[in-house]
């Protein structure tokens, strides 16, 4: 059985329709890629899944439950992580802190215990700090562990977001646009960082606009035109496919 | 690093334990006293404004309820004091978390009408229900005792507070650097990130709200016995404002900067006194001039200037 | 009956007509800059005492009217380039307490200027009431209605007629587009709180031969205008109208009929039910955030 199986799924905004009808299904353990030319409705497909939008229509499953429409914090407790295409870190604490963030639903978060320091929840908050810092050095972040947050550069808060995604012990995370202004060698970077998630077991959603990290990480991919599936299948087939190079084409002539 | 925050804590209590000892006299105490109280008030309105990034403009509402409830109780009924002051933070409790879920379902300024509301509801009532409250001229409080020792003297009454303040700021710099407060914070950060890793945003919204009304119970109750008396004023629309002042001029999300705020505003009107019939204008020009100069707070500016030069 | 319906409802139409003005006042600034603006409510007690200071000083009554919305327009246009352009993209906390204290100085210098006494301005046309199905109805009170009427006929044909309206609204919609399109952003602010200023003005100066004038006077005014505005979903220019109106009626009517001592926290009630059960307002649009 799939891990992820969509059917249907539209969502409407008056009379936007920016997903329409699209259904697919994706293993566990593979690295799945979105793609489509801006205003395709990735982003969108996205929040439908993490739950940020409610569908209009269409089911969601997860290993089997729907999940069509619940809230992201109840989503979060069945594995499912993101990032986010413009950046959502929070400024106001530490490079550190927001990794430890990640970790909110494994964490003692009883606010009597917090305010008495009571030394079980120290204990377990110290633990997790090291982790935080295991996920920073596993994320090239280390030099940033004691950074304030609005401090840092923008290549390194995206791989903060991935960190904080990671600290959620995830089975799925989605990546909108992780290598989305990078330079060239940054790129290169996220492009290894991502294998290297998906090497340790957590399935991968990839919505990329760098082509060739897209076709170097997808076992499988998904295009989008408008809101509507345009193609699916293997970076080879989705290549080959005529709808997708007119589409390409189209958009790039 | 993160124990430096803790440093501050030794020398609060380090001050409150000498000041009453170079106090010139009663007037200086009583000053003290009022500061301490209303800083135990703005650091639990900070959490919620300042860490939390919500608005509450009817604080003072609370901080009436416990108050009243410290006055009535006791006048009417003959209850103890200290059930007096529990049946006050319990009632703000339950109140505050019977508005709460609505209110926190709205964002920004939506947030700060229906705080707003709130306050002057309550503000009103207790301006009108003269034959328990004593209507706009306020009643007499009873005196406080526990196991037959009366707080009567400023002296017993510094000391209580003093023990207050220093329990508030260890518990608000404990709190902060929880698993609970990282939510809150992530939250002000960014809701819809703090949403994805799991946080129920709602019910933290939720809980901070219901733990700083009760905070501002709790210190009504207690200004209530210390001034021995109350009137309407405690829960005005303007004095919710002068809290939310005391959060803002000392410094958002700073649980130091809860303290310089509580202390200068609670300062601010014996220093007017000498401008006669304009101490209003020069309370408006100083809040006005404070915020265009120093929009994230004494502490936080001063904060960054010194960690510049270090 | 009727006669006592049509009294609070007259009474309610003739208050509610000054809080829609106050109700438009915030929207306008609300719709350039995003900012609530508290001092609005010092503007209706500017109006008002001004007018009264301007008459009593010997001017003629339409001088005196001009004068008194003139002033604080020019207040209102202090207001926001010594204290709200400064600190553009400030937290809402922060614009709000800026905000309290301008109107906190307004009214302190009005104390200390005017005395803490109430005044009263003359009615326009007499005092001889007029009866209608049992009720009194106060010439005053046709004033209120039909300026109030005409202000929002004038600003209609503003906002959809003319360039500089259409200017204003399309900073509302987008900031940076606006921008973008050549529309001078900082002028629209400036003319949004010269207008609201004026606005508040005019309502304060209409109701004072009715309601008395003090310098403590603006203050649940301006809160009250403050809920018809959010009332009718923040931003929605006719949703404050209808929102200004439906306050001062509902109050009315609420004093009338269940306590007038609690008249004063109807409009409070009213608006925590209305963002309980419809957090938008009556006619406010949902918004869903990007991200």
């Amino acid at each position: 059985m799939a891990l992820l199986d969509v059917t249907h799924l539209s969502i409407h905004f008056g009379g936007v329709k920016a997903v329409q009808d699209v259904s697919f299904s994706i293993d566990a353990g593979i690295v799945y890629s979105v793609i489509g030319p801006n205003g395709a409705g990735k982003t969108t497909l996205f929040n439908l899944i993490t739950g940020v939008y409610k569908p209009t229509h269409g089911e969601i499953r997860l290993d089997g439950e729907s999940i069509g429409g619940r809230s992201p914090d109840e989503l979060a407790r069945r594995g499912v992580a993101r990032t986010f295409q413009n950046l959502q870190i929070c400024m106001n604490m530490s490079a550190i802190e927001n990794v430890m963030v990640g970790a909110h639903l494994r964490l003692d978060r009883n606010l009597i215990k917090a305010a008495l320091r009571f030394p079980g929840l120290r204990r377990r908050d110290a633990a997790l700090r090291d982790e935080a810092l295991e996920l920073m050095r596993f994320v090239g972040l280390d030099k940033f562990a004691d950074a304030r947050a609005d401090a840092m550069p923008y290549g390194a808060l995206k791989r903060l977001e991935i960190a904080r995604a990671l600290a959620m012990k995830p089975r799925v995370i989605f990546l909108d646009e992780p290598a989305a202004g990078l330079n060239p060698k940054e790129t290169i970077e996220v492009d290894h960082l991502v294998r290297k998630v998906a090497d340790s077991g957590i399935t991968v959603v990839l919505v990329e606009h760098d082509m060739k990290m897209v076709m170097n990480l997808s076992d499988r991919i998904l295009v989008l035109d408008y809101g509507k599936k345009l193609a699916e299948g293997t970076g080879a087939e989705v290549r080959r496919n005529p709808d997708v190079i007119a589409a390409y084409l189209g958009a790039h002539a | 690093m993160r124990n430096r925050a803790y440093n501050g804590l030794y020398i609060v209590i380090a001050i409150l334990l000498v000041l009453p000892f170079v106090l010139p006299n009663s007037f200086y105490l009583d000053l003290v006293i009022r500061m301490a109280i209303n800083a135990v008030i703005v650091l639990g309105l900070n959490l919620l404004i300042g860490f939390a990034g919500q608005i509450s403009l009817g604080h003072a509402g609370f901080l009436g309820i416990g108050a009243y409830a410290s006055a009535v109780l006791p006048t009417h009924f003959g209850w103890h004091p200290v059930l007096a002051m529990v049946a006050g933070a319990v009632a703000t409790g339950v109140l505050a978390a019977l508005v709460a879920r609505p209110i926190f379902k709205l964002k920004g300024n939506y947030l700060a009408m229906a705080t707003l509301g709130l306050g002057i509801i309550l503000s009103i009532a207790l301006r009108n229900e003269a034959q328990w409250t004593g209507g706009p001229d306020g009643m007499p409080v009873p005196a406080f005792g526990v196991f037959g020792f009366e707080l009567s003297s400023d002296k017993h009454w510094y000391w209580v507070v003093a023990v207050l303040l220093s329990v508030s700021v260890w518990a608000s710099l404990n709190l902060i650097d929880s698993p609970f407060g990282r939510a809150l914070r992530a939250l002000h950060g960014s809701e819809v990130a703090s949403r994805v890793v799991g946080v129920d945003v709602v019910r933290y919204k939720v809980s901070i709200f219901v733990l700083s009304a009760v905070f501002a119970s709790l210190m009504g109750s207690i200004t209530a016995h210390y001034v021995g008396f109350v009137t309407p004023n405690l829960a005005d629309f303007f004095h919710s404002i002068e809290l939310v002042t005391m959060v803002v001029i000392g410094g958002m999300a700073s649980v130091y900067g809860s303290l310089v705020g509580a202390v200068l505003l609670t300062a601010l009107p014996q220093a007017l006194a000498t401008f006669e019939g304009w101490e209003t204008v020069v309370f408006g020009a100083i809040l006005m001039i404070c915020m265009i100069f120093l929009p994230k707070g004494l502490v936080p500016t001063l904060a960054a200037k010194l960690g510049k030069g270090e | 009956m009727l006669a006592q319906f049509l009294q609070f409802l007259f009474s309610g139409v003739t208050v509610g007509a000054t809080y829609a003005l106050a109700a438009l006042g915030f929207t306008l600034i609300y719709n350039a800059s995003n900012v609530i603006n508290f001092a609005q409510g010092e503007f209706i007690m500017l109006g008002g005492m001004l007018a009264v200071f301007f008459v009593q000083s010997g001017l003629p009554l339409p001088a005196a009217l001009v004068l008194a919305i003139l002033v604080p327009a020019i207040v209102g246009i202090l207001i926001e380039k010594l204290a709200i352009e400064p600190v553009k993209g400030a937290e809402t906390v922060t614009l709000i307490i800026i905000t309290i204290g301008a109107s906190l100085v307004i009214r302190g210098l009005t104390a200390v200027i005017f005395g803490k006494g109430t005044h009263s301005l003359p009615a326009f046309s007499g005092d001889e009431p007029i009866q209608i199905l049992g009720a009194t109805l106060m010439p005053q009170s046709l004033w209120v209605l039909g300026v109030t009427a005409i202000v929002v006929v004038v600003l209609w044909y503003f906002f959809n007629r003319t360039l500089t309206g259409k200017a204003m609204l399309a900073t509302s919609y987008n900031r940076v587009a606006a921008e973008l399109v050549g529309i001078n952003t900082n002028g629209v602010l400036f003319m949004s709180f010269a207008m609201s200023a004026a606005l508040g003005a005019l309502g304060g100066i209409l109701v004072t031969p009715i309601t008395l004038t003090s310098y403590d006077a603006g203050i649940m005014m301006g809160l009250k205008g403050f809920v018809a505005a959010v009332l009718g979903g923040l931003g929605n220019g006719l949703g404050a109208v209808v929102g200004g109106l439906l306050v001062g009626i509902l109050e009315a009517m609420g004093a009338g009929y269940l306590s007038s001592a609690y008249k004063d926290a109807i409009p409070f009630v009213l608006i925590l039910f209305i963002l309980f059960f419809m957090p938008r307002g009556l006619f406010g649009a949902r918004v869903t955030d990007r991200v």
